[in-house]
């Protein structure tokens, strides 16, 4: 046991992500990670090396589209299951307005957040909107199914598309996962399961008022 | 036949080392005369004889095209087009294929390193080896020209029969073509001669007649004399201004080093905002605070 597992047991925990939130986040991160890797090596000379992680060129090209549709799938199910608590609200605005303060450790001038902050919320909609034009786009680009059935401007824009959107949501997920190891617990959180009552007065003070007041 | 000294390479895919260039290689063309044409197909004949190539036996498409289409085995097809003008009905057949350009949309698209090079005599070959077939060739390629096997899931197309220039031949349609529609030699000494056929044409009537070498892509190494040059949408939907595609263009230029550089600042963002400020740690004084909470609320 860690020092801070162990204190962890003696104080108040509260589950951050359920077990099946947990393995559903995992699966999207196996194939994001996949398709990263395998993608670059399509989008930049200097990566094409990565391709021999996957047996080869040819290889790549042929598994690159259908992890794209396990990611499709499993992200759908974690997109429904988050989709609330990441609706936008008008205390998001004022949150990002102190995004200052969040960087620079100035917690107490940062308005009190829900489940999600309004930094998660953006993650989640460019995930969420990077995911639908990336399998669309993917689609059109898929030459062994579906390269005679598009026009072939579509094709042309498809391949503009899959590419833009993939840099984003590669630059996101870079972003995403800082954050995660920055603010010390949220892998625990994504790995385990738990936060400490102190983690949520820290970072979602909100919710965990909410949840002290749903507990009595 | 890329390790043939007379075919040094000028470009190749998915490469950014700088390629050989102290020696001067003579650019070479095929030049195709649309109105000496009779449509024999010998050009069809001689290159599946000559490149090994076998179609599967395709269905009529109620045209002369045959095969009606190119190709991963069909890498020439001739496209025949009525056209009427004063009153009289004019065959246009165009020896469909690759222009092999000197900005080859294929070559910029592709993502696979040396499946496609240009020689710098011009000729733009695809070497199936190193291709992974993935069709981006196709979305670069401003004439609809690269086919991909769906048994090998390879890229396809004319060679310019590369492996004959490299030895001093001309092309296999070029060697058979009966009525000298097809000729082949240096790029310079093509167009020379196309001036002469031009002449020739305008003196019949035919004053649009002109040389078909679009700029768009930096000139071609297959070029056609057309008699009515001012339209090369006739001859079976010839481009008017071929280019690559801006859409192409920007996905394998621009872009490229922005999400580079996008990518590389996030992780340098993430990096020096750590070893500044550190992790984000959950204090005493919280939990202290969340337990308060919690009390107050009970009590």
């Amino acid at each position: 046991m860690t020092s801070f597992e162990k204190v962890a047991v003696v104080r108040d925990t509260y589950t951050r992500y359920n077990a099946s939130e947990r393995a559903n986040h995992w699966l999207v991160v196996v194939c994001a990670i996949l398709l990263m890797l395998s993608g670059l090596a399509f989008f930049h000379p200097a990566f094409f090396w990565l391709t021999a992680l996957f047996g080869g060129g040819q290889a790549a090209r042929a598994i690159h589209p259908w992890i794209g549709v396990v990611l499709a799938g499993s992200f759908t199910v974690m997109g429904v299951r988050f989709f609330r608590q990441n609706v936008w609200t008008r205390d998001d605005g004022e949150w990002l307005g102190h995004i200052g303060d969040v960087i620079n450790h100035r917690e107490d001038k940062v308005p009190e957040a829900g489940r999600f902050n309004a930094a998660q919320k953006l993650v989640f909609y460019v995930m969420f909107w990077s995911v639908i034009t990336l399998f669309l786009s993917g689609l059109v680009l898929w030459q062994h199914y579906f390269g005679d059935a598009f026009p072939i401007g579509l094709q042309r824009f498809a391949g503009l598309l899959h590419a833009g959107m993939a840099a984003a949501m590669i630059i996101t997920m870079i972003v995403h996962i800082y954050a995660a190891i920055w603010n010390v617990g949220s892998v625990r959180a994504m790995t385990r399961g738990p936060v400490t009552g102190g983690w949520l007065w820290k970072h979602h003070r909100k919710y965990l008022r909410e949840e002290v007041a749903g507990r009595k | 036949m890329a390790t043939l000294q007379s075919l040094d390479i000028r470009n190749r895919s998915a490469s950014t080392a700088t390629p050989p260039g102290v020696r001067q290689d003579l650019e070479v063309a095929k030049l195709i005369d649309v109105s000496k044409c009779i449509g024999c197909k010998a050009c069809q004949s001689a290159c599946m004889a000559w490149n090994d190539l076998r179609p599967d036996v395709g269905i009529n498409a109620g045209t002369y095209d045959n095969p009606d289409n190119l190709g991963p085995a069909a890498w020439t097809v001739m496209r025949f087009a009525e056209h009427e003008e004063n009153n009289r009905l004019e065959w246009l057949i165009r020896k469909d294929g690759c222009m092999h350009c000197s900005d080859p949309g294929c070559l910029k698209a592709c993502p696979a390193p040396g499946a496609i090079v240009q020689y710098a005599n011009g000729i733009v070959d695809f070497v199936q080896e190193n291709c992974i077939g993935c069709g981006y060739c196709v979305k670069g390629c401003p004439f609809n020209v690269p086919r991909i096997s769906k048994t090998d899931n390879r890229a396809y197309k004319c060679t310019l029969c590369s492996d004959r220039v490299a030895v001093g031949q001309s092309p296999a349609c070029a060697k058979s073509c009966p009525t000298g529609a097809i000729v082949f030699g240096s790029k310079e000494s093509m167009a020379d001669h196309a001036q002469g056929r031009i002449k020739d044409l305008k003196s019949r009537g035919y004053q649009n007649a002109g040389l078909y070498d679009p700029q768009g892509v930096g000139g071609t190494h297959v070029m056609y004399v057309l008699h009515h040059a001012d339209r090369p949408g006739l001859y079976s939907g010839l481009p008017n201004d071929p280019s690559i595609s801006p859409a192409v263009a920007l996905w394998k230029g621009a872009l490229k080093p922005l999400s580079m550089i996008g990518m590389g600042m996030a992780l340098l963002a993430g990096l020096f905002h750590f070893v500044t400020r550190g992790p984000n740690e959950v204090t005493e004084e919280d939990e202290e605070n969340a337990r308060k909470l919690k009390g107050r609320d009970a009590a």
